[in-house]
């Protein structure tokens, strides 16, 4: 099993930067913050508009300052890193000066979850959910490819609220297809099943999609659940399939804690439901060896196998 | 839009009121830093008058200029000046550090408070926004200015000087900044505790105009900020001032980073500012304890 079964289509990273451009000459508002990173990416905005592109250097934390600033100041940029670099290394500044202020920022983490795994873990992002989902007015989203990303982009600007949304780099799968990407707060039936329910966020939807394939090869029927949203999580959705499945498993990129997972439970929990539900993320430790990211999707028990496994768990 | 030109013994008598208004505030509402809130006053008194365009009666018109209090804890001062200057009424000052009221020790969003920029409190972080609203006027091709005042102590923090960089690599002219230097951070001497001299040199290095003045003279403020007006890099102006300036058993003393004035002191601060003793009004109010 591999990606590369699926078809694909141009890179979230690609997708990113054609999408930011359009919007950026439909919108003098619109204006982008780089740290130093995507070398030519941005080459179509910097010609095109080169008012609106802001190379911010290696200095992330002035760079959500200065977003944080302009957002206040009546426009709408788009700060654009590593997601690392764009998520916990400057916490606080998100925390004060996009929660707090309510700056319409959208924050955009590239390469997040273990995209970048033969990096080593200063450049895997595993705990971004966990803060992010406590910052108050912040919004939490993660597309699963190049449309859904698109979409995402364009809610969280029209939303004038601070986004973070977490990206992958390229290959992944179009889960899409010709569906329209639900609004923020909303999900995705990417197949209909009867006996299991898988929720899945984020790129590892592909490892998902692959793992539908194989159980149905089992005699399994899993239905697969598409969420952009990791907050506001999507609560109308998932409380109508809590009335019709009693298995779940989750799949993040993401550390068990405090993650999707997590507040699917906690939901649950609130609701006094008693459920067989699995949550599939990253243990409570450090990847110290390197790696592809299919590698450390199966080193940390993501990938397409292990998410069957788990489905055979919670069905038995 | 356009400023008051007050006159200097004018601005002189509004630093003493503002100063005792917020030393009697600092007494009645248990709010500390007014060390730090004395050493800004006359800056802040000489911008609010002389310098910002503002529109009290709309506070969000979009050509104002934009002034954020980096150095957020001397927001006590900051509440007297925007309610002297008309933001609010002085009378709404009454609640100040009670339950639900947004005056406290650090300046609320602007959402929350009119005339309030920036909701600063954690240092190093007014400075990166301040240089994110005068480019974005790039942008939106409004001919503000942006201003804000940082601490000595606030200096410590690395965002200050990626913004320093990245303002430079911009040119961004409509930005001034003015260092409070009053030599002290909360728990010490600011050049001891870290390598801040020569602070003049250190702004110039990093591509800004700078100037060094005396941050209690309003004629040197006034001519610092008309000869660095026509340069087209970002503008420092380094203030030398005195923490406590004003009263003289404040003065340079660092214990007033953090203590209250009884009333007896207040009485005293009084007397030293030239307050009429019809104006001390302290009587019948109770200072609240928030211990």
């Amino acid at each position: 099993m591999g990606v590369s079964l699926l078809a694909t289509v141009k890179s979230m990273r690609n997708a990113f930067a054609d999408e930011v451009t359009q919007l950026a000459l439909a919108d003098s508002r619109v204006v982008l913050l780089s740290g130093d990173i995507g070398n030519r990416l941005f080459d179509k905005l910097r010609g095109a508009r080169p008012d609106q592109f802001f190379n911010c250097g290696v200095a992330e934390q002035n760079m959500i300052g200065v977003a944080a600033g302009m957002g206040l100041s009546g426009l709408r940029p788009i700060v654009y890193t590593i997601a690392p670099f764009t998520s916990v290394r400057c916490l606080e500044q998100i925390k004060v000066d996009l929660g707090y202020h309510n700056s319409p920022v959208v924050l955009v983490g590239t390469g997040s979850g273990l995209s970048y795994a033969s990096l080593g873990p200063t450049h895997h992002s595993l705990e971004d959910f966990a803060v992010f989902r406590a910052i108050p007015n912040l919004q939490v989203l993660a597309p699963w490819d190049a449309k859904s990303l698109r979409s995402c982009l364009r809610m969280a600007i029209e939303s004038s609220r601070p986004t973070y949304i977490r990206i992958g780099k390229k290959g992944e799968a179009d889960l899409t297809g010709t569906n329209s990407v639900p609004a923020i707060g909303n999900s995705l039936c990417r197949h209909s099943g009867s006996q299991v329910c898988i929720l899945s966020t984020g790129t590892v939807s592909g490892e998902a999609e692959l793992a539908v394939e194989s159980l149905k090869q089992l005699g399994v029927s899993a239905e697969l659940v598409l969420m952009h949203t990791v907050k506001p999580l999507a609560e109308k959705a998932i409380k109508t399939l809590l009335n019709r499945f009693d298995a779940l498993v989750t799949v993040e990129e993401h550390s068990q804690i405090g993650g999707f997972g997590e507040s699917v439970l906690s939901f649950i929990a609130r609701l006094g439901l008693q459920k067989k539900i699995e949550t599939l993320g990253t243990s409570d430790a450090f990847m110290s060896v390197v790696g592809s990211q299919q590698y450390a999707r199966q080193y940390y028990q993501i990938d397409a196998k292990s998410i069957v496994d788990a489905v055979l768990r919670v069905c038995k | 839009m356009n400023p008051t030109t007050l006159s200097i013994p004018q601005l002189e008598a509004l630093s003493r009121t503002i100063r005792f208004r917020t030393i009697r505030n600092s007494h009645l509402s248990g709010t500390p830093h007014l060390g730090s809130c004395l050493s800004c006053t006359d800056l802040l008194v000489w911008l609010y008058w002389n310098i910002l365009r503002l529109n009290t009666k709309e506070p969000k018109t979009e050509q104002r200029d934009r002034f954020i209090l980096s150095k957020g804890h001397a927001a006590p001062v900051l509440f007297q000046v925007l309610a002297e200057r008309g933001f609010y009424s002085p009378n709404v000052l009454d609640a100040y550090g009670q339950n639900g009221s947004v005056f406290g020790e650090h300046p609320p969003t602007p959402d929350h408070l009119a005339g309030i920029e920036a909701a600063t409190g954690s240092l190093g972080h007014g400075l990166p926004m301040a240089l994110g609203m005068a480019l974005a006027s790039r942008i939106t091709q409004q001919p503000y200015r942006v201003f804000a005042i940082l601490g000595d102590g606030e200096c410590n923090e690395g965002a200050v000087w990626e913004a320093a960089l990245m303002a430079s690599a911009q040119k961004a002219s409509n930005l001034t900044i003015f260092v409070d230097y009053n030599k002290w951070q909360a728990t010490g001497r600011s050049n001891e505790i870290l390598g801040l001299t020569p602070l003049a040199e250190k702004w110039k290095a990093f591509g800004w105009s700078c100037l060094e003045i005396n941050g209690h003279s309003f004629e040197e403020m006034e001519s610092a900020y008309h000869s660095l007006s026509s340069d087209n890099r970002p503008k420092a102006i380094i203030a030398n001032t005195l923490k406590g300036k004003g009263i003289e058993f404040m003065e340079d003393d660092n214990n007033w980073h953090y203590r209250i004035p009884t009333a007896d002191e207040v009485r005293q601060s009084a007397s030293l500012l030239n307050i009429p003793q019809d104006q001390i009004q302290l009587d019948g109010r109770k200072p609240i304890s928030h211990g």
